[in-house]
């Protein structure tokens, strides 16, 4: 008896253990703890936010934190969008750079009209923003309508806003670089004057938590995984497999106009070529370093945010450390590698087992030296 | 699969489509130019107008290239006395295949500037059976040179040059540079890299605090300037290597509350003239801004007259590239080169 | 025919993390035998399987193969002791050619020479006498053929013993009176042959030998003459059972006023798969059964009545009040529950837990904008999975990784949680082992004598016998009789079935 409570706890452990490692965000809280303290091994002040003033006199707070969560705030936010379609669609969107382009160069034609460098801006900002939305919207349809009602792959169906996207955006200005008057439009992407903490963060976590609430209080969530995992089964119990999927490329159209608000505001103008450049592979890259499976199905929204988070963690530190530019690529892609093989669900099935098989060994040899000892006696 | 295979098809009708309606405005101005041939043609000497065909990049593919083509545009007119037709691709094949339509119309000039450097050997060949004159401008390309008649290209180290030489001549006591570069590999991130790199490893007193590829993107400087700052290192000169990454970069230090300008703690250099960054330098909020020359009309018209008047033009020559000091700019500057 | 020992496994254990899977089982095997394994879902049936083809390694035990000992530590090692197995799921490349699935991964790395590969499917194939073409695409074969090229393909590797698992599971009757007869034809060459499957009938009519066994041991080999199907039974439940017995009697029928309410009806309904228009009721209480062979177009038939397949014409009442179902939702609304044939590819949401699939379906009709919160999901999870006596770790264990049984068991009570007036049942036994399948027939007769309205389809003529009080009989897409009363009999379902020659 006393053999079996000095092995309780143990076994106790070991199933937490299992538990934890095994959890879908532990890889994505291991890779920041393990960004973090590489960082702060090499800069004590890491985690120092300090209080300054910028040009304009306004109190900002900066630091490597603020920092990085002010920057990974659009890929954060697509990665909201990025999760729903993946799940649903069992495939990525990848016009997102694209359509934050054409989203982007459409508020910049709302707000500056026709001139390129007008002295005040022709149209209030949320009318632009809203504008935005209705473009995002739009792009998201498109594609939507593409992958749900005429079952094309999302990868092929959004090739066509990847390859044209950018020519629609500087077409939509007359290839003119608008360049936005208003120091108001600055704030998205920077700060209120007033407020320290950079706006992109308010932002991101609006997003977040209207993401939450509409989990909550909506079917979205099990709806999107059923379509996402048996359309034909979700189809039988009265869900609406085309509209999901449609309304998850619209999520993620809204999302995409969100982040460039973001964007275009850091600047105060657009560059139709580079313009959020890439940025649609790093959504995808959030999603899977969180550990959703790239094939659609189940999801978890809140290990995409912290994907999206690790992936900025990560691009902030390499800046940091100066890496060559020529090797940047390969050392991103190696870490990335490293994580998303981590991450995957299969991976993390064997570690819990590894874990698991230590756990029995542990008994094992508890036993046997139990018995040991019973024999001695 | 049979919807892939549609869409893919729509795909490339609705391309297609867009590729029309940019070579249906070719055609047009092309035939309102014919139109009014007899009307127009005071100019150009004989009286009669000078036909030529002109390759281009897609004006689309960036502002410099945007700017490029309003020159040609402007310079080749019924009024200067040319009857000029455009193309544009970013596609060699492409541009081949329009090369060989223009060759086919007898144009007297062919005006090139290559998306790719090889594949050019046999339309040039042809080019020149056919007594077709071709000037390549803004790039070259691997070909015999005796298949076309002269290059305008823009020197890149020079503008690198250029600009390290004004940078030199500020006389700091240190040089503590943030480097950020363009997309690694491409001519113009390799001349404006070159002659800092090498300023760099002759002179003593000249650092680079940080260098580092923020890819022509405006919100990647933005970050690389944004972790120097945070790191806590000092610094007083951002080196980009174009207009819009100089731009990102001092975003970060408007948010750090950095100064920057003419007389203030970090000296600001961009590169391209954009039209918004010239405005920069003469509210003396940026330091300089090296040219990448777009204006290449007058040079090609130039040799053309040349040509005309039985003379024999440089083979490659080399534009004039500008750099423009804050101190020393005026409005007419902006108006003139800003693109 | 000689009796010549062909394998023989003695003793074989085999351990699994707390469970003891397979305990001292015996197992042998003549030359041009043909086998049944009989035994419940978890008996040991597929572990004894996995360890004669090297999937699993057993513990203990020795396997013998033409009298000689032999060591099988992957499925590569059976393939060349000459053990070869059809699995019940297809498990060839539907895009490759018949041939090239007969001859896959066995060129040694050779070029293969295309035309010589063709001949010699051709000429299996006609010895076989398979109804397929070596140069046609695999996917345009129908199942029965796809599962006959699997076993060309086993036999073609020159085997001695085949394993058959569950090979009969998704084909018709004539499709399995085909397999047979190749199955008879390999027995004269002398291939042994083990088969297994859950259908009775199946089993007395082509194998010669059973051996049955029971969680994890062997019950015992018996011939099959000497094994009469009630005592089969009994020894695979491990009870003697007054046979099957007469569960009909045990549940009264419904007896109400309402009795007689067409709950229920269909006038020259028609849908996009193909059937033709037809008629149809049923009233209040009452179980009904769509039955005739697979392919018929029963399973059509409620499809079309639950809006699952695209409806091109007819009326619809429900009460008596005339209502459109254009898609499951509208079914569903109008208490209309289905529970689809294909468990795993209309049924589960695999990836879910069990309280989700089970929440689904009433979740769908509360809508969109009123998802139910964790407690209540909970609650209805852990009540349904109580009723229906289902076997899971928890409610948040992910139904793929639930047996068989279980599974149609979560998606019985997700549609029972709905509370229908009337419930489609489209063959929620296949594939099930014999206990849960008596549980569900119970099942259905209590929820019957409780007000529902039940139809009822199921490949097994006696399950439907047991359960339903009136039966539609299809043929060729098209309803050609309506049995009940004293006609509800394995010989009048039969003639109704084949006869129709003389009607037309």
């Amino acid at each position: 008896m006393s053999n079996n409570d000095t092995k309780a706890p143990a076994n106790k452990f070991f199933t937490v253990v299992k538990k934890v490692v095994s959890h879908q965000m532990f890889i994505p809280i291991m890779a920041l703890l393990i960004l973090a303290i590489v960082n702060l091994a090499f800069d004590p002040n890491f985690f120092k936010i300090t209080l300054g003033k910028n040009n304009a006199g306004n109190p900002i707070l900066s630091g490597p934190l603020i920092t990085i969560l002010d920057y990974g705030a659009e890929t954060a936010i697509l990665a909201i969008g990025m999760t729903l379609v993946t799940a649903a669609a069992g495939g990525q969107d990848i016009s997102v750079g694209a359509t934050i382009a054409i989203a982007g160069s459409a508020m910049l034609r709302v707000l500056c009209g026709t001139n390129p460098s007008p002295d005040t801006i022709q149209a209030p900002i949320i009318v632009a923003f809203l504008v935005a939305c209705l473009v995002g919207i739009a792009c998201g349809a498109f594609n939507g309508a593409l992958v749900s009602f005429f079952k094309i792959q999302p990868m092929i169906a959004t090739l066509i806003l990847f390859t044209a996207g950018r020519s629609i955006a500087a077409w939509i200005n007359y290839n003119k670089l608008p360049v936005v008057p208003d120091p108001k439009f600055a704030y998205f992407g920077g700060i209120i004057p007033g407020i320290p903490v950079p706006t992109p963060i308010f932002i991101m976590l609006a997003c977040v938590i209207i993401m939450a609430l509409v989990l909550k209080f909506t079917n979205l969530g099990l709806y999107t995984q059923s379509v996402g995992i048996n359309e034909k089964s979700a189809k039988l119990n009265g869900i609406n497999p085309i509209a999901i999927k449609f309304i998850a490329f619209v999520i993620l159209g809204l999302c995409v106009a969100v982040a460039a608000l973001i964007k275009v505001s850091r600047i105060s103008t657009i560059n139709y070529s580079v313009i959020a450049k890439d940025i649609e592979m790093d959504a995808i890259l959030a999603v899977a370093l969180g550990g959703n499976a790239l094939s659609g199905g189940k999801f978890n929204m809140w290990a995409s945010i912290l994907g999206a988070y690790v992936f900025q963690f990560l691009t902030t530190t390499l800046y940091k450390f100066n890496i060559a530019s020529s090797a940047l690529p390969a050392y991103k892609a190696t870490v990335v590698i490293l994580l998303v093989f981590f991450s995957a669900p299969k991976v993390r099935e064997m570690i819990g087992k590894g874990f698991k098989k230590m756990k029995d060994s542990m008994k094992n040899r508890r036993h046997k030296a139990a018995t040991a000892s019973e024999g001695e006696a | 699969m049979k919807k892939v295979v549609a869409l893919i098809m729509t795909a490339c009708v609705a391309f297609g489509l867009m590729a029309c309606s940019k070579s249906d405005k070719k055609d047009t101005t092309a035939a309102g130019e014919k139109e009014t041939e007899a009307a127009g043609g005071n100019e150009g000497g004989s009286g009669e107008l000078i036909k030529v065909g002109i390759i281009n990049n897609d004006p689309n593919e960036s502002g410099y290239r945007t700017a490029n083509d309003a020159d040609l545009q402007k310079m080749f007119c019924k009024e200067n006395g040319y009857d000029a037709s455009f193309a544009y691709s970013l596609k060699n094949d492409e541009q081949i295949k329009y090369a060989q339509g223009f060759i086919q119309d007898e144009v007297d000039y062919l005006l090139l500037s290559a998306a790719d450097t090889a594949g050019w050997d046999t339309v040039l060949q042809d080019a020149k059976n056919a007594g077709v004159k071709v000037i390549l401008f803004d790039r070259t390309i691997d070909a015999d040179p005796s298949l076309y008649e002269a290059s305008i290209v823009s020197d890149m180290d020079k503008e690198g040059e250029t600009a390290v030489n004004w940078l030199a001549e500020q006389g700091l006591s240190e040089y503590n540079v943030i480097h950020i570069q363009g997309v690694m590999g491409s001519a113009a991130q390799q001349g404006r890299s070159g002659a800092l790199d090498k300023k760099v490893a002759a002179e003593g007193n000249w650092n680079i605090v940080k260098q580092q590829t923020a890819e022509w993107n405006a919100e990647k400087a933005q970050q690389i300037v944004q972790s120097v700052i945070d790191s806590g290192t000092s610094f007083n000169v951002i080196y980009a290597e174009n207009d819009d990454m100089a731009k990102g970069a001092v975003a970060a230090l408007d948010a750090a509350g950095i100064s920057h300008g003419v007389g203030k703690d970090v000296i600001v250099m961009g590169f391209d003239c954009n039209k918004w960054a010239l405005e920069e330098l003469l509210k003396q909020n940026w330091n300089y801004d090296g040219q990448c020359n777009p204006f290449q009309a007058s040079y090609i018209d130039n040799i053309i007259k040349d040509l005309e008047a039985g003379k024999t033009p440089e083979k490659t020559i080399i534009m004039d590239e500008k750099g423009f000091d804050a101190k020393t700019i005026t409005q007419a500057d902006v108006d003139n080169y800003g693109i | 025919m000689d009796e010549y020992r062909l394998l023989e496994m003695r003793g074989i254990d085999k351990t699994f993390p707390g469970v003891r899977a397979l305990q001292n089982v015996d197992f042998s095997l003549n030359a041009g035998e043909i086998h049944a394994l009989m035994g419940e879902n978890g008996a040991g049936k597929s572990t004894l399987i996995k360890v004669l083809t090297g999937v699993y390694t057993k513990d203990a035990g020795t396997i013998r193969l033409d009298g000689k000992e032999v060591k099988i530590h992957s499925p590569q090692d059976a393939q060349n002791a000459g053990i070869s197995t059809v699995y019940q799921e297809i498990t060839l490349c539907p895009n490759l050619s018949v041939a090239e699935n007969m001859f896959i991964g066995r060129g040694n790395g050779k070029i293969t020479n295309w035309k010589e590969m063709n001949d010699r499917a051709k000429t299996l194939l006609e010895r076989l006498d398979i109804p397929a073409k070596a140069t046609q695409q695999l996917a345009n074969c129908s199942i029965a053929v796809q599962q006959m090229v699997a076993i060309a393909r086993a036999i073609d590797m020159e085997c001695k013993v085949l394993i058959l698992d569950e090979p009969t599971s998704s084909l018709d009757e004539q499709e399995v009176e085909k397999l047979f007869g190749l199955m008879r034809d390999l027995k004269a060459m002398g291939v042994g042959i083990i088969f297994v499957t859950h259908f009775l009938d199946q089993v007395y009519e082509v194998c010669d030998k059973i051996t049955v066994l029971r969680d994890g041991q062997l019950v015992g080999e018996y011939e099959i003459r000497d094994l009469p199907r009630v005592q089969l039974v009994a020894k695979m439940l491990g009870k003697e059972m007054d046979d099957l017995s007469d569960i009909k009697g045990e549940h009264e029928a419904y007896h109400s006023p309402d009795a007689d309410m067409k709950i229920f009806e269909a006038e020259k309904l028609q849908s996009n798969a193909g059937i033709k228009p037809f008629n149809f009721h049923i009233q209040k209480g009452e179980v009904n059964g769509f039955t005739g062979l697979l392919g018929s177009g029963r399973s059509e038939c409620v499809r079309a009545i639950f809006g699952a397949d695209r409806v091109i014409g007819g009326k619809v009442k429900v009460k008596g009040k005339e209502v459109k179902i254009h898609k499951p939702k509208d079914a569903m609304k109008n208490g209309i529950a289905y529970l689809p044939e294909d468990r795993k590819v209309d049924g589960i949401i695999g990836d879910l837990s069990v309280r989700e699939n089970i929440i689904l379906a009433l979740q769908v009709m509360k809508g969109f904008f009123k998802p139910f919160t964790k407690a209540q999901a909970y609650a209805f999870a852990d009540e349904y999975i109580k009723k229906l006596n289902i076997k899971t770790a928890s409610a948040d264990t992910p139904i793929k990784s639930l047996s068989g049984g279980n599974q149609q068991k979560v998606i019985l009570a997700r549609w029972l949680l709905m509370h229908p007036e009337y419930l489609i049942l489209d063959e929620p036994t296949r594939g099930i082992d014999v206990g849960t399948k008596v549980d569900i027939q119970k099942l259905v007769l209590e929820l019957a004598s409780g007000g529902m309205s039940i139809t009822f389809i199921s490949s097994e003529t006696d399950e439907m016998l047991r359960t339903c009080s009136r039966l539609i009989v299809m043929r060729d897409r098209k309803v050609v009789g309506e049995l009940s009363g004293d006609d509800l009999t394995q010989s009048m379902i039969m003639s109704t079935i084949a006869g129709g020659e003389s009607d037309e």
